[in-house]
């Protein structure tokens, strides 16, 4: 069963690879690695528990926690086209 | 059943791997590097090395990420391919891989308990850290005592990422009312 759930991620990491290298645009490519990242922390779970080391689950919070910084980094440089807008630059954007 | 996960991964990481190579716009291939370090970070997971594919995750597909977006923001968002032959970096590419290969010939089997890293000094540490009783646990007297500075190293690192993702997110909230009613007091 879990084994099912692992190779069902293989399979749809191999998709998103496949849409981040064929992407047309940027924002396609940006959305396939959230989603590998998203799958990643699929995979640590459900290899964890198959493993029977369930304690990876922890660690795969943390990875949830990592994936949401980066993609908000590179949200906010496609916003404002620069990451370290102080809170004198408001107004100007 | 590893292996099998493990030639999966490794073949999205050579196809990832191409497409970055291929890859023209550098928007792109920053997207591509930080997928290569989730598939890195999952190969390291089926390895048993859930640590290090923690470290891989935060400084590929985070930090790593966010310099390459800032020096994008410095310099052009697109490669100019120059008409240079390929031979000399191919040649040393290749050179370069079968050494490491090579090298891999005499390494000790994986997770093997009688590696040389495992009985050069980990013994000692086991037995001084019981005799005397640094600390209730090993773990706890390798990392705070024998690796101090090492540990005061890790905790920096730990400590400067937090900051960095603190005004990561402080400029955002205070964006909120300030774009809205620009005039309000509060």
């Amino acid at each position: 069963m879990l084994l099912a759930a692992v190779l069902a991620i293989l399979i749809a990491m191999a998709l998103a690879v496949a849409r981040a290298v064929k992407g047309p645009t940027t924002f396609d490519r940006m959305l396939a690695g959230n989603t590998v990242g998203t799958l990643a922390i699929l995979f640590l779970a459900a290899l964890g528990f198959l493993n029977g080391r369930p304690e990876w689950l922890d660690i795969g919070l943390v990875y949830a926690l990592l994936n949401v910084i980066s993609t908000l980094a590179v949200l906010k440089f496609f916003r404002h086209g620069d990451l370290a807008l102080g809170p004198d630059d408001d107004g100007a954007s | 059943m590893e292996i099998y996960i493990n030639a999966v991964l490794l073949t999205l990481l050579a196809v990832t791997s191409c497409a970055i190579i291929r890859q023209r716009s550098l928007f792109g291939v920053v997207m591509l590097a930080g997928t290569y370090s989730f598939l890195m970070a999952s190969v390291f997971v089926v390895l048993d090395a859930v640590d290090v594919a923690m470290t891989e995750a935060a400084v590929g597909a985070g930090v790593s990420t966010v310099i390459f977006l800032i020096a994008l923001h410095l310099t052009k968002s697109r490669e100019y391919p120059k008409p240079r032959s390929a031979v000399v970096p191919l040649f040393i590419t290749l050179i370069t891989g079968f050494a490491l290969i090579w090298g891999t010939s005499t390494l000790p089997p994986f997770g093997v308990a009688d590696a040389p890293i495992h009985e050069h000094t980990t013994p000692h540490y086991l037995d001084a850290a019981r005799e005397k009783q640094i600390a209730a646990n090993v773990v706890t007297a390798v990392l705070a005592d024998y690796r101090s500075f090492d540990t005061l190293g890790e905790t920096l690192v730990v400590f400067t990422a937090g900051i960095g993702i603190m005004m990561l997110l402080r400029v955002r909230r205070r964006r909120g009312p300030a774009g809205g009613n620009e005039g309000e007091p509060s």
